[in-house]
């Protein structure tokens, strides 16, 4: 089984256009640098607010407070983390220098949904989400184009 | 021996015919090794839930089970095997065992000591399995992460296939009723190896048909399977029972290119249907659930018996029975409308579309389009084709077969996860098929020749590359992330401060979580390539235009956006 020699080229420029979706460079203006101190409380199972946003070279201040047990703080990308107890609040601080979200995870056992208490840090502009998206678009496009019957079979 | 592949297949290459693999086969003794090594975590992890620490991430029953097994099931095992873990399952173990009263080397004649009661005929589906997952699914966010409740599960199910194996015929359990087995069956057809007979014709000659009934070397088929019939991986556990009884030789495992099973869109069931829906569905749930970060939607998921569980499961039902099939059926159903007639050209369908519009769409706006006015079209159509099965048309029951001369069939293994995980397997579609409702050798009538139910349901293949591929995704974005629960957990399984192993005070240590998206993304447009790809198949296959295919790519599309969006938005 092979591919037609059309089918061939259409699958050809659909990787390169994957490809481009993926990886190509863009001029993006970024927002100027900031410093952010946001408060983030802990308690069995969730952050609050659960999700956190930023932008790209800003500087994180999140201070860790726990209503309930000990819980932590890991943030995914970042390898960052610090722990905080009711009435011993913690302090993190980074700068967001890469683009995307990111999981933040308690990383001290705090009961039985302890592995599912996320939170998310989103530093804008999510480029990953968006070449996601378009790549998603043409690998669809592409695979119809691909797959598509060539005219006057039957 | 001359064989012969069903019309537009090729046989692969039979793995079981190497020597070492084929004794290891023949034997009894590997697959009980494994089973009774299986059945022993298994038990050892029902011990721990039950009298182990209920901290789940410390706890050999949670972590082994729902994170390691897991892993292996959904990463590898399915994908690249299709249901070799029911073959070593120990879950059915047991009863099968009492079921036998024997443990390795078969009885006389593969008999069996079970009271022999037929499965009900209503039953003989995946109904039950798609209920029984719906209910493990519902409660996931207390069994994934509550010992007790992981263990008391376990044990129900070896209780329920314990009495099922001595009340009923052979694996009834596995066949019937397994939540896991519906899922692991529906996905297995992606798998790159299958079993089948090498020659038909050997099987229609052979009268005994050892390998159904049974015979001093083995057991009958114990999926009340017959090899000779078979032509998906979805009801073969592999348990290679029929490769001992076959006194013909004619049982192989063979290579084969991945999704194989895929190819054939009619004459799919709408229980395996409502399979595909509900995994792809409950894939969205566990990401929203469990990787969220709504800790409303958590406490509502694992609060059984509150309020907010009674919202979350009327919500949970909501979008596994009506909204995710409703969204796939309203595709389905403009699929139908788009898929055209037969000899209709460009323009006169143009013609049409611009005075008609699907009972889906009315209400909707659409420019030059005049909303609302197909519905008696389609009735009119639908008692032609009604009246041309009344007229004595029979319907074919088997699966349709391809003109594979004039079919360019197409197989591209996407290569991911550092190997071919799925295949993007397509075909020109306008194929010639006979379907169902049409006479064999005939070309289907294109467009309205299928009905809709026929259409959702070989739609619904496309459910298989897309549903594997985000159960993937999902099943990624734990497992690295978890994996080190493992080590503790081997070494203290009971969390009684045990150090077997001197890895007891691991930490938990995430692995590789940059490459978690890396992975996740490339996995998602090769299991939506698959899809669409099976979707322009799927409308050749039933005689519609290669327009109607796009609704469902939508569809897919639109699923895989939904899922990169929990991921990564």
């Amino acid at each position: 089984m092979s591919l037609s020699r059309r089918q061939a080229l259409v699958a050809s420029a659909t990787l390169v256009l994957l490809a481009a979706a993926l990886l190509a460079p863009l001029p993006l203006q970024r927002a100027a640098a900031q410093e952010r101190r946001i408060k983030v409380s802990a308690r069995s199972f969730a952050y609050e607010p659960g999700t956190v946003y930023a932008n790209v070279g800003d500087t994180m201040v999140i201070d860790l407070e726990s209503e309930d047990a000990v819980h932590g703080l890991y943030v995914d990308g970042y390898g960052v983390s610090a722990h905080a107890e009711p009435g011993r609040p913690a302090q993190l601080r980074f700068v967001a220098s890469q683009g995307g979200a990111f999981r933040m995870r308690c990383n001290v056992a705090c009961g039985s949904l302890h592995p599912f208490m996320i939170g998310k840090l989103v530093v804008g502009p999510n480029l990953p989400w968006l070449r996601a998206v378009a790549a998603t678009l043409v690998a669809a496009a592409g695979a119809i184009a691909v797959f598509w019957p060539r005219p006057g079979t039957k | 021996m001359t064989e012969r592949p069903p019309p537009g297949r090729t046989r692969g290459y039979a793995l079981s015919e190497i020597p070492i693999v084929r004794r290891a086969l023949r034997s009894r003794w590997p697959q009980f090794g494994l089973t009774a090594i299986m059945l022993a975590f298994f038990v050892l992890a029902i011990v721990a839930g039950l009298a182990g620490t209920p901290a789940g991430n410390r706890n050999f029953g949670i972590v082994f089970v729902w994170i390691v097994w897991w892993a292996l099931l959904i990463l590898l095992l399915v994908p690249f095997a299709g249901r070799m873990w029911c073959g070593v399952c120990p879950i059915p173990a047991p009863g099968e065992w009492l079921q036998r009263r024997a443990l390795v080397q078969p009885r006389p004649g593969g008999k069996l000591y079970t009271l022999g009661l037929k499965w009900p005929r209503p039953l003989r589906n995946i109904w039950l399995q798609n209920a029984g997952f719906l209910g493990v699914a519902l409660f996931s966010a207390v069994i994934l992460t509550t010992p007790a409740a992981t263990a008391l599960v376990l044990l129900a199910f070896m209780i329920v296939a314990v009495g099922t194996s001595l009340a009923f015929e052979r694996r009834t359990f596995c066949r019937y009723l397994c939540p896991v087995g519906g899922f692991i069956g529906l996905y297995s057809q992606v798998a790159p190896l299958e079993l089948r007979v090498k020659d038909p014709a050997v099987c229609a000659g052979h009268k005994e048909k050892t390998c159904y009934t049974g015979s001093d070397d083995g057991y009958g088929c114990p999926w009340m399977v017959f090899p000779g019939s078979l032509t998906s991986n979805t009801y073969c556990g592999l348990c290679t029972e029929c490769l001992r009884t076959c006194n013909r030789d004619n049982v192989a495992i063979f290579a084969r290119r991945a999704g194989a099973d895929l190819l054939q869109t009619s004459g799919r069931r709408l229980d395996e249907a409502y399979k595909g829906l509900i995994m792809l569905a409950c894939a969205f749930i566990y990401s929203a659930v469990l990787l969220g970060p709504w800790g409303e939607l958590k406490e509502a998921a694992r609060a059984v018996g509150t309020p907010g569980w009674m919202a979350y499961t009327a919500a949970f039902l909501a979008i596994n029975l009506v909204v995710v099939p409703g969204l796939f059926w309203i595709a389905v159903r403009a699929g139908r409308w788009l898929g055209g007639r037969e000899g209709e050209t460009s323009s006169s369908q143009i013609e049409r579309l611009a005075t008609q519009a699907p009972p889906a769409m009315a209400g909707a706006t659409l420019p030059n389009f005049r909303v609302g006015a197909i519905a008696s079209s389609l009735r009119a159509e639908s008692g032609t084709v009604s009246a041309g099965r009344s007229e004595g048309i029979p319907p074919v029951e088997a699966r349709g077969e391809i003109a594979s001369s004039q079919t360019p069939l197409l197989a591209t293994t996407v290569p991911s996860l550092g190997g071919a995980l799925l295949a993007t397997t397509a075909v020109n579609g306008s194929a010639r098929v006979t379907a169902r409702g049409t006479r064999p050798g005939r070309p289907a009538v294109r467009g309205m020749s299928a009905s809709t139910s026929e259409l959702f349901a070989g739609y619904a293949a496309v459910l298989v590359p897309l549903g594997l591929a985000a159960w993937v995704a999902f099943t990624l974005s734990f497992v690295l992330i978890n994996f080190s629960y493992a080590w503790p957990a081997l070494s203290d399984p009971l969390g009684w401060g045990w150090d077997l192993l001197g890895t007891a005070s691991l930490p938990w240590t995430p692995y590789a979580p940059g490459l978690v998206p890396l992975l996740q993304v490339p996995v998602l447009l090769a299991g939506l390539a698959s899809a669409i790809a099976l979707a322009l198949r799927t409308a050749g296959q039933h005689g519609q235009r290669p327009w109607g295919a796009l609704p469902v790519a939508a569809f897919c599309t639109a699923s895989t956006i939904g899922l990169l969006g929990l991921y990564l938005a």
